[in-house]
């Protein structure tokens, strides 16, 4: 087993995690504060996830 | 309040608490032990080799479409699709005349070989010569083979087909009231319109870019929900196709884009001249990143919903006992919903962001 690509692959995982759950926390904050832009914050929260997500994809394939 | 209510929920908690860590100690005991005996008996090694195969075999694409197999017969359940080979000539054959990969395929004198899912040619004892790094380095004719997924993408694209053409129609003879499976499908266009369309591209330029939008969304979506049944197809998990998907959102932005768009990346206004030579080769760099960025989301999304789904139905042969049944079950069965939510939000996230780049390719100069 190569030890550094999966020790990598879970930096990773552990950087996107981190980042998709802020995004979430405070998509979520937000929506408390005024639940009447929740589909706009919504569809805000989508786009950043994804783009962090498609990061990490690009990461571990990589890795 | 009770002075000593505190105190007697802290002490029901703490029986929970117990309770809870007994079974959870039960349950791993019972566990382990059972793995202990189970490697005495055939070695669980064998076993997880051969789940990792059978994930592997089945993101892949196949030239025949197998639906199960028996392993002690050595029979396969399925049947066989057209190969279609460029190789000095078209040779069109059909799939059975592999045998799974077992025999080679004599046409016009020439062999091929199934190895690995990809065909060869070979002589005629079907050597594979290999090279340092163990990749065949036998000839590979064209493949224009009509293999699992592109029969998946025509069954997706008839069905669309058939149900839009109906949803037109109904619109027609009934006042424009939709009937039918139209019904469901009205509000899912609205949808990609009013929330996708609209807000990213703007009021006057959105109808251009609408039929490109719609396809896309129910064609992902589709496919994506093909590949939770058990048919066992994986379409948009494979690279190709989300290459061809992206590809066209990448011409479409380009071939669309105005001045305005092509400034901003070549020479960046309002910033000083230093910056603008520094973010040109950046922004160019950018023009591809986002198809790729597309294309490797999708595939990896829903390899990864594949494959995790696959490696916990595959717990169950790794177990082989009562606790394995239920985990296996439980665990499919809500990632299986999990999946089902991605399978729309991956479209949706495509069509988004198709949506976002057009936006950004039309949008006029406001200063």
């Amino acid at each position: 087993m190569d030890i550094p690509r999966i020790v990598g692959a879970g930096l990773i995982v552990i950087g996107a995690g981190v980042g998709i759950g802020r995004i979430g926390g405070q998509a979520m904050e937000a929506i408390a504060r005024q639940p009447e832009a929740s589909g706009k914050i919504q569809t805000a929260m989508l786009i950043a996830a994804a783009l962090i997500e498609g990061i990490g994809f690009a990461a571990l394939f990589t890795s | 309040m009770h002075p000593n209510l505190g105190t007697e929920m802290l002490g029901v908690m703490q029986k929970r608490t117990v309770v809870k860590i007994l079974l959870i100690f039960t349950l791993v005991f019972t566990t382990s032990n059972l793995f202990a005996k189970e490697t005495e008996k055939e070695g669980e090694g064998d076993i997880k080799t051969e789940i990792k195969e059978f994930i592997d075999h089945h993101l892949q694409d196949s030239h025949d479409f197998t639906l199960f197999s028996d392993k002690e017969t050595g029979k396969h359940y399925g049947f066989p699709l057209p190969v279609i080979l460029w190789d000095g000539g078209l040779k069109v054959f059909s799939s059975s005349k592999f045998h799974h990969g077992e025999t080679l395929a004599n046409i016009d004198g020439n062999y091929y070989k199934l190895y690995h899912s990809k065909i060869y040619k070979t002589d005629a004892a079907g050597t594979i010569t290999y090279d340092e790094a163990h990749h065949a380095t036998n000839v590979k004719p064209l493949d224009f083979s009509i293999t699992k997924n592109v029969v998946s993408m025509i069954l997706i694209g008839l069905l669309m087909f058939f149900m839009f053409s109906s949803l037109a129609k109904s619109y027609k003879k009934n006042n424009g009231i939709p009937t039918g499976i139209g019904r469901f499908l009205e509000p899912l266009v609205l949808f990609v319109r009013d929330e996708i369309a609209v807000p990213n591209i703007g009021e006057k330029k959105y109808k251009k870019y609408m039929s490109f939008l719609l396809t896309v969304f129910f064609f992902i979506w589709f496919l994506n929900l093909l590949g939770m049944t058990p048919l066992a197809v994986n379409v948009t998990g494979n690279i190709a196709v989300t290459f061809a998907l992206a590809l066209l959102t990448f011409l479409i932005t380009n071939f669309t884009a105005n001045k305005n768009y092509w400034g901003h990346i070549f020479w960046m206004p309002g910033v000083p001249t230093f910056m603008k030579i520094v973010l040109a080769p950046i922004e160019l760099l950018g023009v591809f990143i986002k198809p790729f960025s597309l294309m490797i989301r999708l595939y990896a999304n829903m390899t990864a919903g594949h494959v995790v789904i696959m490696s916990i139905v595959g717990l169950l042969f790794i177990f082989k006992s009562w606790v394995g049944g239920p985990l296996s079950f439980g665990l499919a069965f809500a990632l299986s919903l999990l999946e089902l939510l991605v399978a729309a939000l991956q479209a949706y996230i495509f069509t988004m962001l198709s949506a976002l780049y057009f936006g950004m390719a039309t949008e006029e100069a406001h200063h």
